[in-house]
């Protein structure tokens, strides 16, 4: 298992002059082994760094490296893709023409190239493995529920024998009593067998549950990353406080915003707002505290501070603050 | 699926059109290849002395200038004709086919070109481009086809193209480049197949066109040229006799027509069956019937603002009757919120669909009581029930993108609420969009109104649809899902503001929703639907500790929280809900349940009243919830 890094990754899409940028001068590490969690509302760009790390969303800059090389040549080198992704929806993720087995067996690499009876019997390995019985092979995606094709589009992507999975919100097109299901083989099947693991999720106690480490992304940027319980436990950033606290809670009344900020709506991506980008909706920001000016003009940085959170007013880096 | 499909062809061709298109297409078809070789001889015998003959008992249809049997000339001249279309057919739909795909296989920038291509040709009127092609390439058969075949080939292109895009688009598409699986692999393996169906429909008719343009060119002289003769040749041979005796040019003139409709009726027949075309469209929605009162309607102190008795919705089902919502009863005071909670397939959309008298056809509603307001809804349909729901209720669905009309600003659709329902002016309406608008904290409420639902975000337009409910003062608002497409910080907008106005107005909620914890947040008390059932009514206090029914015990444990223990698997519920239209005997729940005894699979378990205000439905409501077995919750197979 290796590890997948992100260097100043950034996709536009649309002309240079009237595009968006989607993801800006991203960086990231997905440690090898390790399950990264990136949270984040829609739009942020989350997708979309799932979409390019797998080559189906072209970069505009950066590089994204496995082990330190490109990922092109690694998949060039070993003949197969590196990378494998898991959709969301689970309907329109596999071919409905095809059975479930030729569909696992078309992602096995073809160099060298098994027997087909190797195939059949690597296919029945798959299916066991997410808990599907072999037997199964032969059926369409129409005859099983969500969570069984969600499975299958599991077992799809171990086939290829990636070094990195990414998983893009693979369990909110699913009934709460079926995500479980679901989470758990992916939570099995990671420390069975030590996968690299990129999980993408809205859900923040879906990501609290799956992953070691926590990245919040909002308007096409990090703005805190850092180990589950230090990013959950003691956020640094307003905007993973504001997801924190927007969890649902039962028994717990819905709690108010302050007014400047109430209802403010998500930035628009074609003009990002100077300055940090959360600062129209930041509830400890330049609206509610007027003295906070420098985040309407100053871009801030995540290095130096406690889970490299881009926010001007987050605590120092660990070290600093025990001093 | 298999059973499904054939169980469509057969119901498609045993139709009366497919009766029609069957015995038809058969016939021109054996016409076209026996036909030569029975008249041909017949259809070629010159006869000096029988020239321009009307019809007779030895020619049906009366002979040419040569004295030769017109009829049989028809008969022999069909597998001309049918070769001729079906040769060019089959060269549009090759040509077709390569170009509508080519932007697949050639990639972005030389796909550009091609798509540019088909769409400069597909501006061309088909016939003008067959004329054209007949010059150049000459006059006679050969030219002719290609040009019928060339001029038919933009509109399959442009079909193929459309297809192949939209399925191209579909993730599993992704998932096959991702595996690096190469680009004639994927048209020939993923794409074709799942456009293959509409591209037979569409060949189909393209050959009754076809046949339909030889007759007109050959007609016009530039198809078939003597001494060969197709219908086209015939029928304007025929033409010019056509006032000494008119059979000469309507023998073959029914030809075409006939043959023509074989092939298009044909077509048709596999749409159907396929499922391109919708079949016969379902009875009428039937009215919400009365059953016979029963002897003791309860008695209960204050008019509540809903009263629901054993509502039942019923939808037929090959043959059969199905029940997805069964004996569903519940109360909602005024300003009082109650969630629903339960899987999807519990019935709990099409539960608030029904008290809202929005259950399509050819469902049917049926219920001892379904009181709104104190009117009794039942009988539907009535003009007054119409416009109480229309002021009264409040209904917000999941998506808020197709609640909404994407072509009319949502200012006015706000105002044509009061407008149809109050019969406001246009100016007073648009101030009380606005004004709700404002209500429901859209920013600059005056400029958002008059864009369109597109310009909102989507938490925005759920807003917009929560203040389109307001246009009237509802006394109940029913939110089906509203906050499961959004995001969780503006989920908690939604829910803040839903809050608000329910203790504002005193407005009664009804929440559905498939996640407890936001129901537990919003709603004071909570229902629990399984297999179309309530199986547990309590407060919402009650729901994560101290709930009765195991199928909510374990719709609780299986949502992650922030507390949840991660080093341990999660809880899951076993096995899948039932059908609606197998529904075990005895508790749906059963086949799933840990609790589940013999009792439980013989006998259905009543919702029972239970500790004062509760009610579940279980047999085993009394086993402590410290007594159940935790959910085996390895990754067990096969439980979802």
């Amino acid at each position: 298992m290796r590890e997948l890094r992100f260097e100043q990754v950034s996709v536009r899409f649309g002309s240079r002059r009237r595009g968006t940028v989607a993801v800006d001068a991203v960086d990231l590490v997905v440690p090898a082994g390790a399950v990264v969690g990136l949270v984040g509302e829609s739009g942020s760009g989350k997708s979309t760094l799932a979409r390019a790390a797998v080559g189906l969303a072209p970069l505009s800059g950066g590089r994204i490296l496995l082990d330190g090389r490109p990922v092109r040549d690694v998949s060039r080198e070993a003949g197969r893709p590196p990378l494998q992704m898991v959709f969301q929806d689970p309907y329109s993720a596999l071919d409905p023409r095809m059975s479930i087995g030729d569909s696992i067996a078309e992602a096995i690499p073809r160099h060298p190239a098994p027997a087909s009876a190797q195939r059949r019997a690597e296919v029945g390995r798959l299916l066991e493995l997410v808990g599907l019985p072999a037997d199964r092979a032969g059926v369409r995606p129409d005859e099983l529920s969500g969570g069984q094709r969600q499975r299958v589009a599991l077992a799809r992507a171990l086939a290829g024998r990636p070094e990195v999975i990414v998983a893009d919100e693979i369990t909110s097109a699913l009934d709460v009593s079926i995500q479980g299901a679901v989470l758990n083989v992916v939570r099995d099947l990671q420390r069975q067998m030590r996968l690299t693991m990129l999980f993408i999720s809205h859900n923040l106690a879906v990501v609290r549950y799956v992953s070691d480490i926590v990245a919040v992304m909002y308007s096409g940027r990090i703005v805190e990353y850092g180990p589950v319980a230090d990013v959950l436990g003691d956020p640094q950033h307003p905007y993973t406080r504001e997801l924190l606290a927007a969890v649902p809670r039962a028994g717990v009344a819905v709690p108010e915003a302050p007014e400047p900020v109430a209802d403010a709506a998500p930035p628009d991506p074609h003009q990002p707002p100077a300055g940090c980008r959360f600062h129209p909706r930041c509830p400890v920001g330049p609206l509610v505290l007027p003295e906070r000016d420098v985040c309407r003009t100053a871009d801030p940085a995540g290095a130096g501070h406690r889970n490299l959170a881009a926010c001007h007013f987050a605590a120092p880096a660990a070290v600093a603050a025990v001093g | 699926m298999a059973g499904g499909s054939s169980r469509r062809w057969g119901r498609a061709v045993r139709s009366p059109l497919g009766v029609t298109a069957a015995v038809l297409l058969l016939a021109v078809l054996l016409l076209a290849v026996f036909a030569p070789m029975g008249w041909q001889a017949r259809a070629d015998a010159v006869h000096p002395a029988d020239i321009l003959q009307g019809p007779s008992g030895d020619h049906p249809a009366g002979t040419d200038l040569l004295g030769r049997d017109i009829f049989a000339r028809v008969l022999v001249a069909a597998r001309l004709s049918v070769e001729l279309a079906l040769a060019a057919t089959g060269l549009g739909v090759l040509v077709g086919l390569l170009l509508g795909t080519a932007p697949l296989l050639l990639g972005r920038r030389a796909g550009r070109w091609a798509g540019a291509l088909v769409n400069v040709a597909v501006a061309f009127p088909s016939l003008l481009l067959a004329l054209f092609f007949a010059v150049v390439f000459g006059v006679g058969a050969k030219g002719a086809v290609l040009a019928i075949g060339l001029a038919t080939a933009p509109a399959f292109a442009r079909l193929t193209q459309t297809m192949a895009a939209t399925v191209a688009g579909r993730d599993f598409i992704a998932a096959a480049r991702i595996a690096g699986v190469g680009r004639v692999r994927i048209l020939l393996r993923h794409v074709l197949p799942n456009i293959a169906e509409p591209l037979v429909v569409a060949a189909t008719m393209a050959a009754g066109s076809a046949l339909l343009a030889f007759a007109g060119l050959s007609f016009l002289g530039l198809g078939v040229q003597a001494p060969g003769y197709d219908w086209g040749r015939l029928l304007g041979e025929g033409l010019a006799q056509i006032y000494i005796h008119p059979a000469g040019a309507l023998a073959p003139a029914v030809a075409v027509v006939l043959a023509a409709m074989a092939f298009n009726l044909a077509g048709e027949v596999v749409a159907r069956a396929i499922g391109l075309r919708s079949a016969e469209s379902g009875t009428p929605a039937g009215p919400v019937t009365a059953p016979p009162p029963r002897a003791a309607a309860a008695t209960e102190p204050a008019a509540p603002l809903l009263a629901v008795e054993n509502l039942r919705v019923t939808f037929p089902s090959l043959g059969a009757q199905i029940s997805p919502v069964r004996e569903v009863s519940l109360r909602l005071r005024p300003g009082e919120a109650v969630g629903i909670v339960g899987e999807s397939g519990s019935g709990k959309s099409l539960t608030a669909l029904a008290i809202a008298q929005l259950v399509a056809a050819p469902g049917r509603v049926d219920a001892d009581r379904l009181e709104f307001l104190g009117a009794d809804l039942r009988g539907g349909g009535a003009a007054a029930h119409r416009r109480l729901l229309g002021t009264s209720l409040a209904m917000v669905f999941q998506d808020p993108m197709t609640s909404l009309n994407p072509t009319h600003r949502v200012g006015h659709q706000l105002a044509e609420v009061v407008r149809r329902h109050q019969g406001a002016d246009r100016r007073s309406a648009w101030a009380r969009a606005v004004d709700r608008l404002h209500a429901v904290r859209i920013p600059a409420a005056a400029r958002r109104a008059r864009q369109l639902p597109h310009e909102f975000s989507g938490g925005m337009r759920q807003r917009a649809m929560i203040g389109m409910g307001l246009m009237a003062s509802p006394a109940l608002i029913i939110a089906d899902e509203p906050t499961t497409a959004l995001d969780v910080t503006v989920q908690r907008e939604v829910l803040r503001l839903l809050e608000n106005i329910r203790t504002a107005d005193s407005v009664g909620l009804l929440f559905i929703s498939h996640d407890v914890t936001v129901v537990a947040q919003v709603c004071e008390r909570v229902l629990v639907m399984y297999a179309g059932r309530i199986v547990e009514d309590l407060p919402s206090g009650a729901l994560l500790q101290d709930a009765r029914h195991p199928y909510t015990r374990a719709l609780v444990a299986a949502v992650p929280g922030m507390e949840t223990d991660r080093d341990r698997p999660l809880a899951v519920i076993p096995g899948r809900p039932p059908d609606p239209a197998r529904l075990p005997s005895g508790c749906a729940f059963a086949p799933r349940c840990p609790l589940a005894t013999e009792v439980c699979r013989e006998q259905d378990p009543p919702l029972a009243a239970y500790d004062g205000d509760r009610r579940v439905a279980c047999h085993h409501a009394d086993l402590a919830p410290v007594a159940v077995a935790p959910y085996r919750t390895t990754a067990g197979r096969d439980e979802s």
